[in-house]
């Protein structure tokens, strides 16, 4: 095993110096499920699957290390048969999801509103540099400020720093019980009861607004729930796990809905920002701080809006994607994007132009 | 001593640098008279000490813009400094360089109990957020000991953690938005008041940057709800390693408790003359362990802790029963340094963090050393996180003894490192722990370290020598990592 690893790392490190001494494009791609996330990629495939295994996994550390290519439904096996899981609930958009490109892409599921997004979950990376140089950030434990916190940043980085060669993420055990309850409101009052509600000791772990009906989830030890569920009222949702399981991996009908000619785009503001006017439909997540937008509108007048609220648009699904999908950095934000991506990967060969063109 | 270089500045550099700043703030703002300049000398860690060659407090942020602008066309380095609490000298100023203090920008500008947030500036103290939030039943979590004095510059600086942080995080965890100045006077915004923003995720390599990317002029923090309750269990152990596995088997039934704290007999036979906390000293170790929320889940949680920690052996159990006898189980820990300079003239902290698999044969490793070293170390311990504090007790004015503690102190480090941990858990690498950095971190990644700093410090001058060695340096300490079978502790799985 330790052996054919080894080979495979030496193979990657042969493609990234022939890449970079030839100033090749390299695409890098874990199970591929998140080819359509970005700008589109370009260049030659790397493919990571075969850097696999998971490394260690302690769960009385409630550490677990894992390379690249190890698959998410793997990772998240071994996590429930001790009863422990990955907080932020990373969305499946197929099966084949690796844990590389859960770090990669940086994105969470509905649990992120209450314990906070992969990088706060994140210990340790290996990265591969442009150099084929193999850096190791941060480490397995949970308290780590030695050097700069460069494997935190990597969560989001779409692999345009380097090759994620592993991953130490910090895991948590399942909460004791859990139960959903549902509640007919509108935007308005829906956004204004999660806030209010957010300033409460409540066990709330995950919510969900759509259609004029609120969805909460509460999560901990089973008489913080019960108090919470006499508290909030509303009834008992049946087909909770369903539910959650959906809107986690984008399997309800709102985003299956987004296939089609509209463009779904990703709000990401303050949790306090009111309705947001915009044409189209929307669901809102994280107590109000992501919203989800089907819409056929323009992306000026979205990245407008959406800027003054505090916040940013991504163009997560469909649409025009010509434009780039992601808000426009700041310039003084961009020269230094540019420099860390000169720092780390000084030929560019890696995805280059998946988050911004010009980096 | 681990001293950076002390080039002096000539009294006509001092006249030129004065001049050019006095130029951009108001009188009283500039310091460079010995009396003036001497109380920054030092941070927290005062065994090194540097006079500087000018202080500035500026009061606004086109102050910063300009003060920055300017030492970068003169060339001159930077110290940001907070309530200089900092425990590594982070803040220790630079000889012919210029220490900028956030003591003015001490306001808080927006306390909005609807959205959970604060806008601070970096010079308010961490405790005076969270009694402003108090009215509205809220507080910001990360709690570092020196919470009464320390300021949010300085814990975005610094990560700092706290007692509480395995349950509530570090400051990385709670804090937003970032707003600071660059070396080139750009200002520029990391992190945002929504939970993410566009592109590299920028707030989290500046937090815990020590002063050396940029220079924070606002902050915006993550506040939530205060527990209504919090309760606490004290166990007792005739056995250390007992101890460590009461911790495991706490975690592994399934509970983060809201604090978990452990400490050696030495710690508590040290702090109970001084604080009569109540502590069992004839117990090889003392648990604390925490519960927090609403008071039908900390009852809850309280009676599945205490199953745990019998079960795992504790010889002893006691449960706060009101908030009084909760705050007299925490004062001994919380008490622990200052109990250590009652009974030594000196002590030296280290931070270690090492997996708690390995606690065993780190508290053993030091014993061993405290004979090699002939100075007496007590254990205080954040256990949940496996953040060891070692207190090294010495006599600064017995000859050979301050640099017997250092050497201690780096025994102790390169062993957690060994053992799969950091030299530092919360307290940053500063000036202390640099030489330390060669044994964690090979000459590529501490290249890497250098072009992050580059990447937004492109002059070089915010806080340099500190937190990244120089390779130079590595090679000069003979501290360069080694590999394989040259390692001490070879027998050790690592990964």
């Amino acid at each position: 095993m330790e052996h054919a690893m080894e080979q495979v790392l030496q193979q990657f490190r042969d493609r990234i110096a022939l890449a970079s001494a030839g100033n090749m494009a390299l695409r890098i791609q874990g199970g591929g499920t998140k080819d359509w996330y970005g700008q589109e990629p370009q260049g030659d495939l790397i493919d990571t699957r075969p850097y696999a295994g998971i490394i260690a996994y302690e769960p009385t550390e409630l550490v677990i290390t894992a390379r690249c290519g190890t698959p998410l439904v793997e990772i998240e096996a071994a996590l429930n048969e001790k009863n422990q899981m990955l907080a932020f609930e990373p969305p499946y958009f197929g099966p084949q999801s690796t844990i590389g490109g859960v770090v990669a892409s940086g994105l969470s599921g509905p649990r992120r509103q209450a314990v906070g997004a992969v990088r706060d979950f994140v210990l340790g990376v290996t990265l591969m540099d442009g150099k084929s140089d193999v850096l190791k950030f941060g480490g397995q434990v949970m308290k780590n400020v030695a050097g700069y916190d460069v494997s935190r940043m990597l969560a989001g980085s779409l692999g345009t720093l380097g090759l994620i060669l592993d991953v130490s993420l910090k895991v948590l055990p399942k909460p004791f019980h859990e139960t959903t309850l549902r509640f007919e409101m509108e935007q308005k009052e829906a956004i204004e009861k999660l806030n209010q509600w957010g300033g409460l000791p409540l066990p709330i772990s995950a919510s969900a607004w759509h259609g004029g009906v609120l969805i909460v989830r509460l999560s901990g030890a089973q008489a913080a729930v019960n108090a919470a569920v006499q508290k909030l009222g509303g009834e008992q949702e049946t087909q909770a796990e369903i539910f959650w399981n959906e809107l986690r991996n984008h399997g309800n009908e709102f985003f299956a809905a987004a296939d089609g000619p509209m463009a779904l785009w990703r709000l990401s503001v303050p949790s306090v920002t009111a309705p947001l006017a915009l044409e189209g439909e929307q669901l809102i997540e994280w107590g109000g701080a992501q919203r989800w937008l089907r819409t056929s509108a323009d992306a000026a007048t979205i990245r407008s809006l959406v800027q003054q609220a505090g916040g940013h648009a991504t163009l997560f699904r469909g649409g025009d994607r010509r434009n780039g999908v992601f808000q426009p950095l700041a310039p003084a934000v961009a020269a230094i994007h540019r420099n860390l991506k000169n720092a780390f990967d000084p030929s560019g060969i890696f995805n280059p132009g998946r988050m911004y063109k010009d980096f | 001593m681990n001293a950076p270089s002390k080039a002096q500045f000539t009294i006509e550099r001092q006249r030129e640098v004065v001049a050019a700043l006095r130029k951009l703030l108001p009188e009283g703002c500039v310091l460079f008279n010995e009396e003036d300049t001497r109380p920054y000398e030092c941070d927290g860690l005062a065994a090194y000490r540097q006079l500087p060659m000018v202080v500035v407090l500026p009061q606004t942020e086109a102050q910063v813009v300009d003060i920055l602008k300017t030492c970068r066309d003169l060339k001159v380095p930077i110290v940001p400094r907070g309530a200089g609490t900092g425990l590594s000298g982070g803040a220790m100023p630079i000889a012919d360089g210029v220490v900028l203090s956030t003591a003015r920008f001490n306001r808080i500008l927006k306390m909005d109990p609807y959205s959970r947030t604060a806008v601070v500036q970096p010079g308010v103290r961490n405790q005076s957020i969270s009694d402003a939030a108090a009215p509205h039943a809220l507080y910001y979590a990360p709690d570092p000991s020196s919470q009464i004095a320390c300021t949010i510059g300085g814990n975005v600086a610094e990560n700092s953690g706290g007692v509480h942080c395995l349950k509530y995080g570090l400051t990385v965890h709670n804090v937003l938005r970032v707003r600071m100045v660059t070396i080139d006077g750009d200002i520029v915004e990391l992190g945002s008041e929504a939970l993410d923003a566009p592109g590299l995720d920028l707030l989290a390599v500046f937090i815990g940057s020590e002063g050396m990317l940029g220079v924070v002029t606002e902050v915006t923090v993550k506040l939530v709800p205060k527990p209504q309750l919090a309760r606490v269990i004290m166990a007792s152990f005739n056995d250390v390693v007992k101890g460590g596995d009461a911790v495991a088997d706490v975690i592994a039934a399934g509970i983060i408790p809201a604090g978990l704290e452990m400490m050696d007999k030495t710690s508590s036979r040290m702090v109970e003359p001084f604080v009569k906390a109540g502590y069992d000293i004839d117990a090889e170790a003392i648990l604390l362990c925490e519960s927090d929320g609403m008071p039908e889940e900390v009852e809850e949680e309280i009676a599945r802790m205490s199953e745990v920690l019998k079960s795992s052996g504790a010889t002893a159990i006691a449960v706060s029963q009101n908030e009084a006898e909760r705050l007299k189980f925490w004062s001994g820990r919380k008490n622990a340094f200052p109990a250590a300079g009652r009974i030594s003239p000196d002590y030296y902290c280290m931070d270690g963090t090492i997996p708690r698999k390995h606690l065993a044969l780190v508290l053993t490793s030091i014993t061993e050393m405290e004979q090699k070293h002939g100075l007496r170390c007590a254990n205080v311990f954040h256990a949940g996180d496996g953040n060891l504090h070692p207190l090294i007790l010495f006599d600064a004015n017995k000859e050979g003894e301050f640099e017997r503690a250092e050497a201690f102190g780096a025994d102790i480090l390169e062993l957690c490192v060994q053992v799969g941990g950091t030299i530092t858990g919360e307290h940053g690498v500063g000036i202390e722990k640099i030489n330390s950095m060669c044994v964690q971190f090979s000459a590529k990644e501490i290249e890497a370290f250098i072009a992050v700093k580059r990447a937004f410090d492109t002059a070089f001058l915010l806080n340099p020598d500190k937190a990244i060695p120089t390779l130079n340096r590595c090679a000069e300490n003979g501290k360069m990592r080694v590999t394989g079978g040259q390692m001490k502790f070879a027998h050790l799985p690592r990964f």
